[in-house]
């Protein structure tokens, strides 16, 4: 049995849902811990001295009380509060977005180094960096990475024959483009793909870092286009809608 | 311990059951109250049923500023010596009321009935930002003050609106961020405390 009442972490707040008068429970996504879902009280009173800390996106230091049902915190020191996506619409958008992707691909007692740093890594981005739409996709993709679902862009998923140049179709059940021979049989629902949205999806997912995607000049149309394929693939791997895109679509223009 | 009638008589798990559906109270706190029920005198009781019964059939939405009221419109927009020319937006129509007890704010004000919330498929639409938009062109309006809660959904929406009425050319503010009275300057996080240095004033 663990003998432990309290554990230290740290994490990103992820999500937030009210609860009873002032209290919160929140979702961090933690290195170690993965998921941690735990009550913050009374930090929706002004006078809460743990409040301003655990605002949604902050990264923070936190100890927690364990408890029958859910944790509490009871200790929370603010390490960075992204103060500069806070105050642009645009970036508040879509560092919600990518909060919300990490808590639908993160677990509770599962955590993970590489996802908690693509998350931090994503987050300063966001506060200066330009070009975010561009980011968002390279942030999809990388998350894809780490938890096993990277999309088949260079072979066909179902037979492996490589992929000629030119249009193809994207499959969300396989998980990746199809050859003119398996789309024929393929009973899935199929997504467009034109060949120059396929090349930048390429150069998306091999790029480890977003450095040279930062200043890469992508077209608005094929921009949209993997927009919409990132967004029907995540929502068939979620097995629901990711909820924040619909603000991000919002705050645009 | 159960509320299926054989610990407990029908009507009374039947009340339990209902207060259980009301925010924080759980099944302990709920069988609490049903019992502190039971113990009342019968007026005191009606009198409480007569109060829940006359929230629901004489409350309506004021349809100016939708704040919660017997009387549409509401006291505040009937008042003929509050200041027309500002409009205060809040979250809910409990800030109504705590913006109230200052009795330093004299204008007008307009209720959002909820806040932009991405993560909870909460968008602008599902609250009252129309309606706003439809008074701020319709009225002599010189001030709109974004008074959402300062936290980050709040501020979003408080963004959003900002950019939506931006093109109107009225002046809009916000209240300042600052320190709490009473609290302690150690426990502040860094923005309150650095939005409280920005905003010093002379002594």
């Amino acid at each position: 049995m663990n003998r432990h009442r309290t554990y230290r972490t740290e994490g990103v707040v992820i999500g937030q849902m009210p609860l009873g008068e002032a209290d919160r429970i929140l979702t961090l996504c933690s290195p170690d811990m993965g998921k941690v879902r735990a009550v913050a009280k009374g930090v929706r009173r002004t006078k809460s001295k743990l409040g301003g800390h655990l605002e949604l996106l902050n990264r923070a230091s936190v100890s927690v009380a364990i408890g029958r049902n859910l944790d509490t915190i009871t200790e929370a020191y603010a390490i960075s509060t992204f103060g500069d996506i806070r105050g642009d619409l645009k970036r508040v958008s879509r560092g919600l977005y990518i909060a919300e992707l990490v808590d639908c691909f993160s677990f509770e007692g599962n955590g993970s180094q590489a996802m908690y740093s693509l998350l931090l890594g994503a987050l300063h981005r966001l506060e200066r960096g330009a070009n975010l739409d561009m980011l968002v996709r390279w942030f999809e993709m990388r998350l894809l990475e780490c938890s096993g679902y990277m999309p088949e862009l260079v072979h066909c998923v179902e037979c492996r024959a490589w992929l000629e140049p030119g249009d193809h179709l994207f499959a969300c059940e396989s998980g990746g483009a199809l050859c003119p021979n398996c789309r024929v049989s393929s009973e899935s629902a199929l997504l467009p793909l034109p060949m120059n949205t396929m090349k930048t999806l390429r150069f998306v997912q091999r790029e480890a870092s977003f450095d040279m995607l930062e200043n890469l000049n992508v077209a608005p149309n094929i921009l949209k286009d993997m927009e919409r394929l990132m967004w029907a693939y995540m929502r068939h791997i979620v097995e629901r809608e990711v909820r924040s895109a619909e603000f991000v679509s919002l705050t645009t223009n | 311990m159960t509320t299926d009638g054989t610990s407990a008589a029908a009507p009374v798990a039947r009340l339990a059951d209902e207060f259980s559906k009301l925010p924080g109270i759980g099944p302990k706190t709920a069988q609490r109250l049903t019992y502190y029920l039971v113990r009342m005198p019968e007026e005191e009781a009606r009198a409480l049923a007569e109060a829940i019964v006359a929230v629901k059939e004489r409350i309506v939405l004021c349809g100016v500023c939708f704040n919660i009221t017997e009387s549409d419109p509401c006291l505040v927009c009937a008042n003929p010596r509050r200041d027309r020319s500002r409009i205060c937006v809040v979250e809910e129509a409990l800030d109504v009321l705590a913006l109230e007890r200052t009795n330093i704010y004299r204008g007008m004000y307009h209720v959002l009935h909820g806040v932009i919330s991405p993560m909870n498929g909460i968008g602008p639409d599902d609250l009252r930002i129309r309606p706003l938009l439809d008074r701020l062109s319709a009225d002599d309006i010189e001030e709109v003050i974004l008074a959402t809660n300062p936290n980050l959904e709040g501020e979003a929406t408080s963004m959003y609106i900002q950019q939506l009425i931006a093109p109107l050319g009225i002046r809009i503010t916000r209240p300042a961020r600052g320190l709490p009275v009473g609290g302690d300057l150690e426990y502040a996080d860094e923005v309150t405390l650095g939005r409280a240095i920005e905003g010093r004033q002379e002594f």
